[in-house]
């Protein structure tokens, strides 16, 4: 029941300006549970933290801690505690202060707040530097000493904002190994922010993966790793190439040309799909028989405990493939998956389906300004309609003035034969856009659609 | 040879603007009333000065009086003014922050006898009776933006987290200010606190502008009259002397403190 809940966020939203950082928002944290909030730079995890700490008010939504509403309660009442990305440590003060400074305003008997910030400063192992002042301790020992400052108070649950994020790669794994143990000696409740995939997968008991806002998927490190719900997490968190495929019918499922064997059911039969290959679910040989399609070696380079080798199919697709063994660039070889290492995907979208305005016979009003198109006889003048376009059927150029609305790629992905863009007009709409050119995020681009491709329907309802 | 003409170049530089200073302070060792007459060594004028045996030495005491205590009290209360205004305006977003910071600025390179004369039309306009305490606002009016100026670059090199890290530790608002903000934001205030005490201690055109009629001396009005007389009293010499030296220690210290905290931020 929901007794087992120290943290229960429901319909949390938040916006600054016109921007919709966080955008209804629901999980959940089992007490002494270690929780991560996963996401790129600017997916709204970091906003959702602040506001269960009480730096930021939700616009909507509740936020229960142990089953009470918090939203309302200012930072300092709150039983919860913080370790910040820049450690945020007090400079004027000595190590022992610095962790003695939650209980000292609790007003806890000195003799006590000595036994506990000894205690704790031992287990970050910062026992010899008490009176150090804290400009003259290293990142790592900052970061240990903002632990033990947090957790000295016994919080309910311990919030950690990328505090791993300015250390180096060594220290960073040996911290990430010290903050498991120390969360499992304490069992304190964890939740944890980070844009490391890895890291994440290395502590957590629970994933929140975020974007642009949303949840995308809530799972463990194996769910997420294993069944990512769409191609946006099977991108984010491991290697992986996501190929589009249509699920012919139950256990059936074809992508790159050829038919597979997998174990997904109940997506219908003929239904597009989005397929997940990890590189390590390939099986790569010399030779043809037993395989299920072939491909030549592309490249392979040496990865410490695995090659890695991008193999060009024979249907003309790009696969990623990781095996111990190195095969010659250049080689053909046999390759095989299984069917419990296809991940399929139900897809989001299969064109971009946009809020129109009909304006005369010829004209739409759409992504604010007007195309030209075929309008059906059925519609007049200011009917309100949505507009159909491929996601092949869009054009970009390089300069934006050749475009008739210019835009940003906001994201892509590759899918073996061509890339899906995500782009971001100028007015903030999103357009997805397949092609066979190279682009990066960031580009400007300019955007036209020929007016055959705008396809007009009825809105429903 | 460069070398040794740069070098005269800046003693020559020195000389000239030290000699002035020096020339004060080597006759305030002698009796002679008119100022480059030296009629030997005597530190006469000192005892006078301290035990006030001197024509309107009475006056003069009081205008010193009135000077060191205008500057304590206009530096105390510019210093808290300044310290609030200054986490104010770095609180501010963009383009409201620039105008904010603009606006502290336009006070300190507007002519002083302006900033004087337009508070005296203010106090008329206000039926404010002048004295004391229109001196004493105007002084905190012209001092706030020098506390400002040197408050913001301690915000800035602050991490932005530790006020939030203070409340996240359970101290309410005005804790976190007292514990937290203030001893971060201390060397600023003390460098803000000397630059506005020195800043009204020489002021002239504002005090004179605003002290009304009632007979009210700082030490720079009493000399302004006291020539008008007909000949500097002659002991504001060794007055000068001391101030000067006063306003030196006090130079100093500003200096090695901003070299320390320099120091720590490298």
């Amino acid at each position: 029941m929901t007794n087992d809940y120290i943290i229960d966020i429901q319909h949390l939203s938040k916006s600054f300006g016109d921007v919709k950082v966080l955008d209804d928002i629901n999980f959940y944290v089992r007490r002494g549970e270690f929780v991560t909030l996963l996401g790129p730079s600017g997916c709204g995890k970091t906003t959702l933290l602040r506001q269960i700490a009480g730096f930021i008010a939700p616009d909507e939504g509740r936020i229960l801690l142990e089953g009470k509403d918090i939203s309302g309660i200012p930072p300092y009442k709150r039983p919860l505690n913080t370790v910040f990305q820049r450690y945020a440590l007090f400079p004027h003060l000595d190590v022992f202060d610095n962790v003695a400074f939650g209980l000292k305003l609790q007003n806890v008997p000195a003799k006590e707040i000595e036994v506990r910030v000894k205690k704790m400063l031992k287990m970050v192992s910062m026992s010899d530097y008490e009176d150090r002042s804290v400009d003259s301790l290293s990142g790592g020992q900052q970061q240990r000493v903002a632990i033990a400052r947090a957790l000295v108070n016994y919080p309910k649950v311990l919030l950690l904002d990328e505090p791993l994020a300015a250390l180096d790669l060594k220290m960073r794994k040996d911290m990430q190994m010290e903050l498991k143990e120390i969360h499992r000696k304490m069992g304190i409740t964890f939740i944890y922010v980070t844009h490391d995939q890895e890291e994440a997968l290395t502590l957590s008991d629970t994933i929140v993966v975020l974007n642009e806002g949303r949840i995308q998927q809530i799972g463990t490190p194996a769910d997420i790793y294993n069944e990512p719900v769409n191609s946006f997490v099977a991108d984010f968190i491991g290697d992986s190439t996501i190929l589009n495929g249509t699920m012919i019918c139950d256990r059936r499922v074809e992508f790159m040309g050829h038919e597979f064997d997998c174990v997904d059911e109940g997506f219908g039969e003929n239904v597009p799909v989005d397929v997940v290959v990890r590189p390590e679910d390939v099986y790569i040989m010399n030779q043809l028989e037993g395989a299920q399609f072939s491909g030549v070696v592309q490249s392979c380079i040496f990865k410490g405990v695995h090659y890695e080798m991008f193999v060009e199919t024979d249907k003309g697709y790009e696969l990623m493939v990781q095996d111990y063994n190195s095969f010659e660039p250049g080689s053909t070889v046999g390759l095989l998956i299984r069917p419990s290492d296809i991940q399929v995907m139900r897809k989001e979208r299969t064109c971009n389906t946009l809020e129109a305005e009909v304006e005369d016979d010829k004209h739409v009003n759409m992504l604010g300004c007007s195309w030209e198109c075929e309008v059906p006889s059925e519609f007049a003048p200011g009917d309100k309609v949505l507009a159909e376009v491929a996601f092949d059927k869009v054009d970009l150029w390089d300069n934006q003035a050749d475009g008739k609305l210019g835009g940003e790629v906001h994201f892509l992905l590759y899918k073996g034969n061509h890339y899906h863009l995500t782009v971001l007009t100028d007015d903030g709409d999103h357009l997805w856009v397949d092609t066979n050119d190279i682009w990066d995020k960031g580009d400007l681009v300019g955007i036209d659609i020929a007016p055959s491709d705008i396809k007009l329907r009825r809105r429903d309802g | 040879m460069k070398k040794v003409l740069a070098k005269c170049y800046i003693w020559l530089l020195l000389a000239m603007l030290y000699a002035p200073l020096l020339f004060i302070a080597i006759f305030s060792f002698t009796e002679s009333r008119v100022l480059g007459n030296w009629t030997g060594f005597s530190t006469k004028l000192y005892t006078n000065l301290f035990s006030g045996g001197m024509n309107g030495g009475p006056s003069l005491l009081a205008a010193v009086e009135n000077t060191l205590l205008i500057a304590l009290i206009a530096a105390v209360f510019s210093t808290i003014l300044g310290t609030v205004a200054a986490i104010g305006i770095f609180n501010l977003k963009g383009r409201k922050r620039q105008a904010m910071q603009f606006l502290n600025n336009i006070p300190m390179i507007n002519p002083d006898i302006i900033t004087g004369v337009s508070l005296f039309l203010l106090f008329v306009f206000l039926k404010f009776s002048q004295g004391y305490v229109t001196v004493i606002l105007a002084h905190i009016t012209f001092c706030t933006p020098y506390v400002v100026l040197s408050v913001m670059p301690k915000l800035s090199q602050m991490n932005p987290n530790i006020y939030e890290a203070a409340l996240d530790l359970g101290a309410t608002p005005g804790v976190a200010l007292r514990k937290v903000l203030i001893p971060e934001l201390r060397p600023g205030m003390i460098s803000g606190f000397i630059m506005a005490f020195t800043m009204s201690l020489d002021d002239f055109a504002v005090t004179f502008f605003t002290r009304g009629t009632i007979g009210l001396d700082t030490l720079s009005t009493y000399i302004y009259t006291d020539a008008r007389k007909g000949g500097l009293t002659p002991e504001l010499r060794p007055l000068m002397t001391l101030i000067f030296l006063l306003v030196l220690v006090l130079l100093i210290i500003i200096n090695i403190r901003r070299a320390k905290s320099d120091n720590i931020a490298k």
